[in-house]
């Protein structure tokens, strides 16, 4: 039983690497964002719900209507929540049906500064574009596999159930139709009352801090994506918490950050694996040449040998 | 509407100021144009304008002769030559055969000719027939000179009630059957006849057709659709319908929608420019549309039937930022069948536990 | 290396009634795959945007290659701590590997959405390396191939020895294949440890990204080490349960060397049970784990199906009992399989509400996919020489049955 355990445990301490992964976490990098990185932001008290984004999004990005399941004639595009042919979209929070307390909020992809849909995606499929941060999918090289809408915080990526040939959805600040044509995202562009501004992100943090000093009862203390899983290109200002508009409550680390270091440590320049091949190979080949076995195989081995010499050897014969 | 009654005798300057301003408007021009356009409506080369009748009600003529900007008199005496016109001339008979010769003589090539009324083609056209001539014949005669056509009413434009079916006179449009001069369609059952002279006077302006959409419509008053500036849309964003003429929602002047109307498919400009120079059209006063100047709609669809809506918009109402429950959860035949699964490979686990013998050899026995 | 004198073909009719069953769900299940290649996965599935994974990733992928872990667990026990008794055993849990392997990978092609693209695994450019998910596939993908050469001696031996000269061309070329397959199959086989390794631990590092999704019972940075003793004790356990399974289906005595493997299960999940206390402990989540809510209740479920299968095979008496071996090997592979549901399915709770539960049609390709490995492994041993011989005594008492 002793050799057992010894080798046992001899197999337990190849998991070294495992090990060490999840305990040498401690040295997380800082995640900053680019200087150049783009985005918007969100003032949930200008909203005033006239969901010109939504259509205009619609438009520009030539996305389909989403009509209710309820509603039978399709008169509206009413979806529920972001889906496969909304990219955008505005909701409503109202505290009871007096609505003495209420607020719209907007819903888009947040443009993480950390990804997690990019360290997600085995084949690249989504990118963050260099500079300015845009967070964008690319279809043709996408297996469908749905890990960026595991791993995002937000469940911002949405697929196309039901479709036979699916694809992806998210928004990516219009960067290869109205950004690219007209200088901001169609959001941000038809917004009557400037509740939505397109911009860099340090200008906007600015604009959001200069605007909740200039009015500090008027909103919530926190802009949210500031911090939330590594900060966000997208941030939002609002008179009412955050959780009250459907948000997540999210820790300032980034797990995309964790997985990568975890992942990092087992495998970067592949040294584990290889030694892990290494080590396994050594052993097995150490084992093979034990007396008893090797007698045993010799005589096994050498009884098939002749046995298939002879079989080539008739056959060559009979030819 | 001031002095200028059905039956004055003349425009006045401030009514004929109004008139080309407004028309300007309606054909998407600028304001400053106006003037161009009062000009090309006073220049003495008033455009002759030849107009023959098919197989119609002279609804659209009735329609054209009751807008009070400008009347009638002012209309075919100052603003245009309207040399022959089967119902409105004085002359009968080989006089006004005699006349519409002469003007086509004397303005080869540069005359419009309006068509009303669509075109029979059974039995070698014999189903319509002025002066001995039928309709065919007539048409080819009267667009070979003409320096352009435009087609009014739904019956010349696109074949309207003749052309539904069983159509037993094989009625088709007349544009269908002009190949070779520049057509413009103003449908309509009947059409606003400021489409019809905000049509003629773009061509004495620019000398040239306005834009026109796929069906030869022009843009500035065909472009969109009667839904979009309905004034019973925010009705319809709010989900407030009539469910069936004079129920309360009807009679409160909700989206008539559900009672068919046609607005949502519908490319017209009657909710802005309406009818009979005191601002009202059939939906305001609690018809639906029916869809006249669409030749898929009105006499192929039934004028109760709702329509499909195309472009959606989002409503005026909003999906909750804390949703009660998302995505798709159990249902009893699946948890039953999932269950009974379960329950199989346990009960068939315990089975084959219940086979198996308790006691077995001891482990070191051959080690 | 390769004792073929340890194996043979069981001689037995292929088409029995357990056949048409498997048969029957098998044509279900592909009639369904059907539908949702024509109508989309929405079609069959519950999935939704807050659940994108579901049962086929769940249970097909997570947890059915790690009942394929049998050949894993075994080669390691064979191969690498060198117990060469263990070795008949090697075979029949390949191919059940080989098989399991085969099911995760056709319900990956079932579930992932733009199945033509997956060539972009095999363009250098779209390599994204820092995607657990990308480790995941390619290592799978390598594993099959692996299984394959790992299986195809049996295959080669079957055509090596048949008497009938219907097939003369192949009989020439596995006599020449096979000898040289031999000399290199230890590095194959070593090839078999090291790929397992890597992405069953990858299975577990592939939620670690989700944080705010995972409940912190079961989120933590031990994900890829917890999955890995997981696959081993999984692994084990079901060679166990086939060997029983088949003793009894096929009229076979048992296996002895069954009794002696389930000795090496304790040892395995304590650790599992260390490693998993001592995170809870370390992440202060103790308290949430037995709190009594609905996620504490599927944490206790699984401990207490791991930790009964573990106690029961603590004792000597116990082992030497078929009937408690085998109960044991039931505990720890639902315990085991639990414990990955969890991570993947039960303790997955993304913000605002979303609820799933799997669809009748996407049960049912589920069990189609099962049904159609079973098959494989039932025609596949009665086919070629894949069982371990039977010891003289015990084919005498075979045949006396």
């Amino acid at each position: 039983m002793k050799t057992t355990r010894r080798n046992f445990l001899k197999t337990a301490a190849m998991g070294g690497a495992l090990i060490a992964a999840p305990l040498s976490l401690r040295a997380q990098e800082e995640i900053t964002a680019n200087e150049n990185a783009v985005g918007m932001l969100y003032d949930s008290t200008l909203c005033v719900g006239c969901k010109a984004c939504v259509t205009k999004c619609k438009q520009v990005n030539d996305m389909a209507a989403a009509p209710a399941p309820t509603d039978k004639d399709r008169l509206w595009d009413s979806p529920p929540d972001l889906d496969y042919r909304t990219r955008n979209i505005i909701k409503l929070y109202k505290e009871d049906e007096d609505g003495k307390n209420w607020a719209y909020v907007k819903y888009q992809c947040m443009h993480c500064v950390k990804p997690s849909c990019v360290s997600a995606c085995p084949v690249s499929a989504m990118q963050k574009e260099e500079g300015t941060g845009i967070v964008f999918y690319d279809k043709n090289k996408c297996i469908g596999c749905r890990y960026c809408q595991i791993a995002c915080p937000f469940n911002i990526p949405k697929f196309e159930w039901p479709e036979a040939f699916p694809k992806i959805v998210k928004c990516d600040l219009c960067k290869f139709t109205n950004l690219k044509l007209k200088g901001e995202p169609a959001c941000c562009e038809t917004c009557p009352t400037g509740a939505v501004i397109y911009g860099k992100r340090k200008d906007l943090l600015a604009e959001a801090k200069r605007r909740l000093a200039a009015n500090p009862e008027k909103y919530q203390k926190e802009i949210y994506g500031e911090y939330e899983v590594g900060g966000t290109n997208v941030i939002y200002i609002a008179g009412t918490t955050f959780e009250n508009l459907g948000f997540p409550e999210l820790e300032h680390d980034s797990a995309a950050l964790m997985s990568e270091h975890v992942q990092h440590t087992l495998y970067k320049g592949f040294i584990a694996p290889v030694a892990l091949y290494g080590f396994l190979a050594m052993v097995a080949l150490k084992n093979r040449k034990t007396k008893q076995q090797v007698e045993h195989e010799h005589e096994t081995d050498h009884e098939l040998e002749e046995e298939i010499k002879k079989e080539l050897k008739h056959k060559d014969g009979g030819k | 509407m001031s002095d200028n009654t059905l039956f004055s005798t003349g425009l006045n300057r401030r009514d004929f100021l109004r008139l080309s301003a407004g028309l300007t408007a309606m054909m998407g021009l600028p304001y400053a144009m106006h003037t161009k356009v009062a000009e090309a409506a006073t220049a003495d080369n008033r455009p002759p304008v030849i107009w023959l009748h098919f197989q119609e009600c002279t609804g659209c003529s009735e329609s054209l002769i009751r807008s009070g900007h400008p009347d009638p008199a002012a209309l075919i005496l100052d603003l245009i030559s309207l040399d022959y016109h089967e119902t409105l001339m004085i002359g009968s008979g080989y006089q006004a055969e005699k006349s519409l010769e002469d003007s086509m003589k004397a303005n080869w090539g540069s005359y419009i000719l309006i068509v009303e009324g669509a075109v029979p083609l059974a039995e070698d056209g014999i189903y319509c027939k002025v002066a001995g001539k039928t309709a065919v014949e007539s048409l080819k005669h009267a667009s070979e000179g003409a320096a352009a056509v435009i087609c009014i009413g739904t019956c010349s434009s696109f074949g309207g009630v003749q052309a539904a079916d069983p159509n037993p006179t094989q009625a088709v449009s007349a544009a269908s059957l002009i190949k070779d001069k520049p057509v413009i369609n103003v449908p309509g059952c009947p059409p606003s006849p400021y489409n019809l002279l905000a049509t003629v006077l773009y061509y004495l302006t620019f000398k040239k057709l306005p834009k026109l959409d796929a069906l030869n419509r022009p843009e500035f008053a065909y472009g969109r659709r009667i839904h979009e500036h309905c004034e019973r849309r925010p009705h319809f964003d709010a989900g407030r319908f009539a469910e069936q003429f004079g129920d309360k929602g009807h009679s409160e002047g909700y989206c008539l929608y559900k009672l068919g109307c046609k607005g949502p498919v519908t490319f017209a400009n009657c909710s802005v420019q309406r009818f009979n120079d005191v601002g009202v059209w059939p939906v305001s006063m609690g018809h639906p549309c029916i869809g006249c100047t669409e030749p898929d709609v009105m006499f192929h669809t039934s004028i109760y039937d709702r329509c499909q809506i195309h472009e959606v918009t989002p409503p005026d109402f909003y999906p909750n930022a804390n949703p009660a429950k998302r995505g798709k959860g159990a249902d009893p035949l699946t948890t039953g069948v999932m269950g009974m699964v379960a329950g199989a490979a346990i009960g068939a686990s315990a089975m084959l536990a219940k086979k198996l013998p308790k006691e077995g050899e001891d482990e070191d026995h051959e080690a | 290396m390769v004792h073929h004198d340890e194996y043979h073909i069981h001689k037995a009719k292929i088409l029995t009634p357990s056949f048409y069953v498997l048969l029957f769900f098998t044509v279900l299940g592909f009639l369904l795959i059907g539908v949702r290649f024509v109508k989309g996965i929405g079609a069959v599935s519950n999935m939704s945007d807050g659940y994108p994974w579901g049962i086929w990733i769940a249970y097909d992928v997570a947890t059915s290659t790690a009942l394929a872990c049998g050949g894993y667990a075994m080669a390691i026990i064979i191969y690498i701590m060198n117990r060469m008794k263990y070795h008949p055993l090697i075979r029949s849990a390949l191919v059940t590997s080989m098989f399991g392997y085969m099911l995760a990978g056709m319900s990956v092609m079932v579930d992932i959405g733009r199945y033509w693209n997956s060539y972009s695994f095999f363009i250098p450019s779209r390599w994204q390396t820092n995607s657990v998910m990308f480790e995941v596939a390619v290592c799978i993908m390598a594993y099959n191939v692996v299984l394959m050469i790992e299986v195809l001696p049996a295959i080669l031996e079957r055509f090596i020895h048949s008497e009938t000269t219907r097939f003369p061309k192949l009989k020439h070329y596995a006599l020449i294949i096979y000898p040289r397959l031999d000399k290199v199959l230890i590095f194959i086989v070593v090839l078999g440890i090291t790929l397992p390794t890597m992405h069953q631990s990858s299975l577990g590092s592939m939620l670690i990204i989700a944080k705010s999704k995972l409940n912190p019972i079961w989120h933590t940075e031990f994900l890829p080490l917890l999955f890995v003793i997981n696959a081993l004790y999984i692994g084990y356990s079901v060679v166990i349960f086939e060997s029983f399974m088949s003793s009894i289906s096929f009229n076979r005595p048992f296996e002895s060397e069954i009794q002696r493997l389930s000795k090496v299960i304790p040892y395995v999940t304590a650790v599992w049970l260390f490693v998993r206390f001592a995170d809870l402990w370390y992440r202060d989540q103790l308290g949430a784990a037995f709190a009594g809510d609905y996620n504490s209740w599927m944490f206790i479920t699984e401990i207490l199906l791991i930790s009964g299968g573990t106690f029961i095979l603590m004792w000597r008496q116990y082992r030497t009992s078929p009937r408690m071996v085998f109960i044991s090997a039931m505990l720890l592979l639902i315990g085991g399989g639990w414990y990955r549901f969890n991570v993947y399915l039960l303790g997955f709770k993304p913000h605002g509400n979303w609820s799933y539960f799997p669809s009748l049609p996407e049960f049912f390709i589920t069990i189609g996919l099962v049904a159609f490995e079973i098959l494989g492994y039932m025609v596949l041993v009665k086919l070629f020489p894949i069982m371990p011989k039977l010891h003289k005594h015990e084919a005498q008492t075979a045949q006396a049955h």
